[in-house]
């Protein structure tokens, strides 16, 4: 909101009512309450004596002199720092340094004083860290009021948060509680040399089109930035930073919602168009007991199965999970052909991938032309070793 | 939310947020001068927004109150909430203005926010998860904040139970169940239902001009005119141009477990795995 009443800080003294030109604030149940004849002028937040009235107006035109350093907001799950984080880390650093300006990590949670050192040993000089009772893990309204409240305080000119799930509905919140910008899934960030502005790029169009992105006018500047695009820094053992402490100021409408339950690994079957990875099995995959494997894949994945038509005829897989000109199109973002020779036919409905990994046997298979990456090898071999790998390599972002 | 002690009943007052989107799957780039080739692309309402549509729709046929659609946009984007009308919101209102366009997501949150804030009670507000020409995700979180509100982000399934929203969302490593107080916003994805066609009558209806739909500038909703727009929006763009598309195939060599550890790095680069 442009002007509004923090009604915790409100003392009732009714001063700005008296001090709003428009007549746009009242007072109900001894609290002041601003109408939509409001027009931001701000007359009541110089007014107002216990600075419960705030506004992000003053934001959109900030003097970015007064803003400085580089922050980065980790992420925990499950206990742990996520491994996007110190990507966030790694690009941060190259910021921070373009800018002559500190790294800073913002570690807000429960109890995460104990990750200070990976923060530091990642490439932040200053970390702070806010613990409280109330800032549980994937929880957007404590986590948005900490760490505005700590922006508001330390005025960062960068603020960073990992694209995940969580990173994408809590930087709305904080940049819309700042009245600031904020670049959404960012593949690439840059300092402008000339300016010293954020240059934030990104995709747009379903990915046709790449845009870059800056604010000028506006701190902090904000992005999320995809995970898994960034390269984390090597662990410096024994690097140190500061560790600083924040007060946090929670409030009880900070608890307004609450996580019932969360019940791991329960996936809807997806509607293959809609698919994000599909792993995809033809007539090499020779049998029902073969989409096992795949099955087996795909869940490590986190993909849909799906097959050709003569996987379907053979009674491998399903109608529903045909691919091709008689079975569906699809476009997901990775589509894995295991023992698909290609006829075009089957390549019609999957073409649209935007990377496509084919496993076969046989060189020449049309299959081939079109895949990303190529793999010439007998399937029963190599998706256990994948399966395998992709196991081994544990939880990533 | 309306509550009648003696009757028990409780409607609710739900607002669904609408955007009109070019139809992007059949956007081409112009292969010589690497622009978009909007011409001839057909205007879609965001297909996560029909999504939305339809949980409003559904709240209100179990617990009656109104649906009013919201969008901002064109005049022509007028269409997109004529087709809100058919499929069975009660009531639409139309953001046009040329004020307001230019807006990043910080002034069309803004923008949004003064509209739901005008219409005056609500219960829930209910928006698409993402639009498929920005893919910023970013509306919905910002709208809640602006009305401060708690929101509950990509919903799978949602229902009122005793006035609070019970909902379960998706995540990373499974389906989340969450209980939210009222009033709320909810963002949907494509698994939270199956969008109702529009009712042919309904939406011939909603071509009368006697239809209702309001059509609002920045002074109806009581804007500010520096928040709005281009000149609200913190954000600018710099430069666009057009990803590499050349396809150049990568062949894997040596034994099933080399190729395989080669592909979980290749698929790690690409953000796939």
């Amino acid at each position: 909101m442009a002007v509004w009443v923090e009604k915790d800080d409100c003392a009732g003294c009714e001063t700005c009512v008296e001090a709003c030109p428009l007549g746009a604030i009242s007072m109900r149940d001894g609290l002041a309450i601003i109408d939509e004849k409001c027009n931001s002028c701000g007359a009541c937040v110089e007014s107002c004596s216990t600075g419960a009235i705030k506004s992000d107006a003053a934001a959109a035109k900030a003097d970015t002199s007064q803003y400085r350093d580089v922050w980065i907001v980790a992420e925990t799950r499950h206990g742990r720092v996520r491994p996007c984080t110190l990507e966030l880390l790694g690009c941060g650093r190259g910021l921070a340094n373009a800018l002559d300006q500190r790294l800073c990590a913002v570690l807000a949670g429960k109890e995460v004083k104990g990750f200070a050192a990976d923060m530091a040993e990642h490439g932040a000089d200053v970390v702070y860290v806010m613990e409280d009772a109330g800032l549980e893990e994937g929880r957007t309204l404590p986590h948005a009021r900490a760490i505005t409240d700590a922006a508001r305080e330390k005025k960062p000119a960068v603020v960073l948060f990992s694209a995940t799930p969580f990173g994408r509905e809590l930087a709305p919140r904080v940049s819309r509680r700042l009245g600031t910008g904020l670049t959404a899934d960012c593949t690439e960030l840059g300092i402008d040399g000339a300016t010293k502005n954020l240059l934030q790029t990104r995709p747009a169009w379903g990915g046709n089109l790449m845009a870059t992105i800056y604010s000028p006018d506006s701190r902090p500047q904000m992005s999320t930035v995809r995970p898994g695009v960034m390269k984390a820094l090597p662990r410096e053992p024994g690097r140190k930073a500061d560790i600083v402490g924040l007060k946090v100021n929670l409030k009880a409408e900070d608890a307004r919602l609450q996580v019932v339950e969360l019940k791991k690994g329960l996936r809807k079957k997806v509607d293959l168009t809609e698919a994000k990875i599909i792993v995809s099995g033809g007539n090499g995959v020779g049998s029902k007991e073969g989409f096992k494997l795949l099955e087996e894949l795909a869940a490590v994945l986190g993909a849909e199965v799906a097959g050709t038509r003569i996987a379907v005829e053979e009674g491998w897989i399903t109608a529903d999970r045909q691919v091709g000109q008689t079975g569906q199109s699809v476009c997901p973002d990775l589509y894995i052909a295991c023992g698909i020779s290609g006829a075009i036919q089957h390549r019609s409905g999957m073409a649209g991938a935007k990377t496509i990994v084919a496993i076969n046997t046989d060189p020449n298979a049309p299959i081939f032309q079109i895949a990303d990456i190529a793999v010439n090898a007998d399937l029963f071999k190599v998706v256990p070793e994948l399966i395998a790998a992709l196991r081994a390599r544990g939880d990533e972002c | 939310m309306y509550r009648d002690a003696r009757l028990g009943v409780a409607e609710l007052d739900v607002i669904v947020l609408v955007k009109q989107v070019p139809n992007t799957a059949e956007v081409k780039i112009d292969p010589r001068t690497g622009t978009l080739m909007r011409e001839g692309v057909e205007s879609i309402i965001n297909p996560d927004d029909l999504h939305a549509l339809e949980a409003g729709l559904r709240l209100r046929e179990s617990h009656g109150g109104r649906v009013t659609a919201v969008s901002m946009g064109p005049p022509q984007a007028m269409d997109a909430l004529r087709e809100a009308l058919g499929m069975g919101a009660d009531a639409a209102v139309l953001l046009t203005d040329r004020a307001f366009a230019g807006a990043d997501t910080l002034a069309t949150s803004y923008t949004l926010g003064k509209c739901i804030r005008k219409l005056g009670r609500f219960d829930l507000v209910v928006a698409g998860h993402q639009a498929i020409d920005g893919d910023t995700a970013q509306i919905g979180p910002q709208v809640a904040e602006y009305l401060d509100v708690p929101q509950v982000i990509r919903a799978t399934r949602l229902e009122v139970r005793d006035g609070e929203l019970h909902a379960e969302r998706t995540h990373e490593d499974g389906v989340e169940a969450v209980r939210c107080a009222l009033p709320a916003l909810v963002t949907v994805t494509r698994e939270a239902n199956k969008p109702r066609y529009p009712y042919i009558p309904r939406l011939m209806a909603a071509f009368d001009p006697n239809a209702p739909i309001k059509t609002w500038g920045p002074k109806d909703i009581g804007a500010d005119e520096r928040l709005i727009g281009l000149k609200g929006s913190p954000t600018q763009v710099q430069k666009t141009f057009t990803p590499k598309l050349e396809k150049k195939v990568e062949k894997l060599s040596g034994q099933p477990a080399e190729m395989a550890r080669a592909l979980v790095g290749r698929l790690k680069e690409r953000r796939l795995a």
